[in-house]
């Protein structure tokens, strides 16, 4: 089933204003659907930080867990070069700002890019030794770097700097266009290297390291490069996570947070980028959102339903989370991308699908 | 006589108190088809894995176009146990990793295939060729090398042409029939772009006719890229066809070398196969 190229591109071009047009229309009426302005802009930024694990985990093979750690970096980074110099005093009001720091306020990009590179920088230094290690290994060690982030962050040597463990708040605000758009621009750009040249080398050390080397791929410089990339990106997610939070504090990036990037990446499919936004996007939605009824007390019928209480939320989250894994064991999307022939051929085989589901159990019954 | 394009100088390679490879020497000059055989566990894949920087040899030197590729000698806790030959002849120590000695012309293939296996076959050539490519991270990402990527993409096409994969190249590499992974293999080996094609043992597994195939397909490609190959054969029929010269390891140690009509009557050859009736 092959769709001509011009019926592909109105549909990309469909979507692309129906997404701008829900975006004005959400600006627009902000109060009234707080939840999906919230659950669209954190969506997009985690879609951000899911993409930059991929491109590590699901594209080049390296098992890293240290994503909340770099995001840590990056938000704080992000934090302490925004906070407007006037409202500085009131957010160290407990041991002052360092001087040095304390009259620098960069613009908003800069600040972001800045937070990039302060992640691509850790990330460069720690991944020649770390990189040396394989899989679990490196997971264990990648987890240990981030957990000293956040210790180093919180820790009251820190306080003139990251204002310790109290916190930083006072981030200006940025309009959900900006939190958006700039989610969809980093995401573009990680699509891009994942189909160049070097993605593609990535993606050879993925599936044999020792026939990559053979065909003239230098490990350990692809490697780092993937590692710093990816870093690069998390640091970028996590001045965009403190852009949309307005206060941030250590306890946000601890390693819970990692977990639910992997958690997003390994529902969207290891290796799928389009996977990646997508699930970062249910999950967001269905953890804030879709299931906050299950924490209300419900009542029907004048008998209160015992277990909807707070945090019951959680327990249906990871039941379904258990449906995904075992019926879907590769992910949302495997390691295939979104195309429109994907959906639509997903479309006229439910019919079949579901007729033969019929069958199945008919079957059984006989 | 033609240049020497591979020299392997008394290697020997140590793993523990066992030795592998003892003191191996061996030329390949430019042009030929020189094989290396021996019995089963004589050390000819672990000779192949020192010339291509897999392993650095306990002692020996390995050059490829007159430059000294590799070097080694006995150093540490081997010093001690060594127990090759050649001791304090060498005392550099050079080691280029696999991807820089893919770099200089040599390229290889596996005993056991190792494609990359969930790509397609388009992919898996394209991706050799990313060694040669002169685009860096920034440019790649933005696309500021298209002509160079559309350049890859054209003569991964025509290699694919060439080898006769193009009906196949958007197959995933697993999915292809035995016979035509191999034949795969050999086609990225061919796209970084080699003067020295390495083979460990090419026709593993092969049946009569797909060794046949095998055989005339290793002549072509030697013939139009000018190619000079140096493979490890078990198939008799192969390594007597094809070879120029061919080398003989035993229990580590080379005990033969010649034409394969010299090989074919060599007693130790012979000896080293069908073994020596105990009385004698």
């Amino acid at each position: 089933m092959n769709m001509k190229k011009t019926t592909k591109t109105i549909c990309t071009l469909i979507a692309a204003a129906a997404f701008i047009v829900l975006l004005v229309f959400l600006e627009s009426n902000k109060n009234k659907y707080g939840m999906a302005v919230t659950v669209l802009q954190k969506g997009f930024i985690l879609a951000v930080v899911a993409v930059s694990m991929n491109l590590l985990n699901g594209f080049t093979g390296l098992f890293s867990l240290g994503q909340a750690g770099f995001m840590a970096l990056g938000a704080y980074t992000y934090a302490i070069f925004t906070i407007p110099v006037e409202s500085r005093a009131s957010v160290y009001y407990i041991s002052g700002m360092n001087p040095v720091l304390a009259g620098i306020e960069l613009p908003m990009l800069v600040a972001l890019v800045a937070a990039g590179l302060m992640a691509a920088a850790f990330a460069a230094v720690i991944g020649f030794p770390v990189l040396r290690l394989k899989s679990d290994y490196l997971a264990i060690a990648t987890l240990g770097f981030s957990e000293i982030i956040r210790a180093l962050i919180a820790s009251p040597q820190m306080d003139t700097i990251t204002n310790g463990s109290y916190g930083l708040k006072s981030i200006p605000a940025a309009s959900i266009y900006v939190v958006v758009g700039l989610c969809i621009i980093c995401i573009a750009i990680m699509a891009l290297l994942i189909n160049s040249s070097f993605g593609r080398a990535f993606k050879a050390i993925r599936e044999d390291e020792i026939a990559a080397e053979a065909m003239g791929i230098n490990l350990l410089k692809h490697k780092e490069l993937a590692f710093v990339i990816s870093s690069f990106f998390a640091g970028i997610g996590g001045g965009l996570l403190a852009m949309f939070m307005r206060s941030i504090d250590s306890s946000t990036f601890k390693i819970a947070m990692t977990y639910d990037i992997l958690l997003i990446v390994v529902i969207g499919g290891m290796g799928s980028i389009t996977g990646s936004v997508l699930s970062a996007l249910l999950v967001t939605a269905s953890k804030e959102w879709w299931l906050r009824f299950f924490d209300e007390p419900l009542t029907i019928a004048g008998v209160n339903i015992p277990l909807f209480r707070n945090g019951f939320r959680m327990v249906i989250f990871s039941i379904l989370l258990m449906v995904v894994v075992l019926f879907y064991r590769r992910g949302i999307m495997g390691t295939s991308e979104f195309s429109w022939e994907g959906l639509t051929g997903l479309i006229k085989s439910i019919p079949s699908r579901v007729t033969s589901l019929f069958h199945k159990k008919e079957g059984a019954a006989r | 006589m033609s240049k020497t394009i591979l020299k392997a100088e008394d290697i020997t390679m140590q793993f523990g108190g066992v030795v592998a490879v003892n003191n191996f020497s061996m030329e390949v000059h430019e042009g030929e088809i020189v094989a290396l055989i021996g019995p089963n566990g004589a050390g000819k894949t672990t000779a192949f894995n020192v010339i291509t920087g897999v392993y650095a040899p306990t002692n020996g030197a390995v050059y490829f176009d007159e430059q000294m590729i590799i070097s080694n000698y006995p150093q540490g806790k081997m010093k001690k146990m060594y127990a090759g030959e050649n001791e304090g002849k060498y005392t550099k120590k050079i080691e280029k990793t696999p991807d820089q000695i893919t770099k200089l012309g040599v390229a290889r293939t596996f005993q056991n295939i190792r494609l990359f296996k969930s790509l397609t076959v388009f992919d898996n050539v394209l991706i050799a060729k990313h060694m040669r490519s002169k685009a860096n991270v920034f440019s790649a990402t933005f696309r500021l090398n298209a002509k160079e990527e559309k350049k890859n993409r054209e003569e991964t096409r025509k290699l694919l042409e060439i080898v006769g994969l193009l009906d196949v190249q958007n197959e995933i590499a697993s999915s292809l029939p035995y016979g035509k992974q191999r034949h795969l293999e050999i086609a990225r080996a061919l796209a970084t772009e080699p003067k020295l094609l390495l083979l460990d043992e090419p026709a593993a597994g092969m049946n009569p006719q797909e060794t046949d195939e095998l055989t005339a397909f290793i002549k072509r490609v030697k013939e139009q890229f000018g190619l000079t190959v140096f493979m490890i054969e078990h198939h008799m029929d192969l390594v007597m066809e094809i070879s120029d010269r061919i080398y003989v390891l035993d229990f580590g140690k080379p005990i033969a070398s010649g034409t394969p009509d010299e090989i074919q009557n060599n007693k130790r050859v012979i000896e080293a196969y069908l073994g020596v009736p105990e009385d004698e």
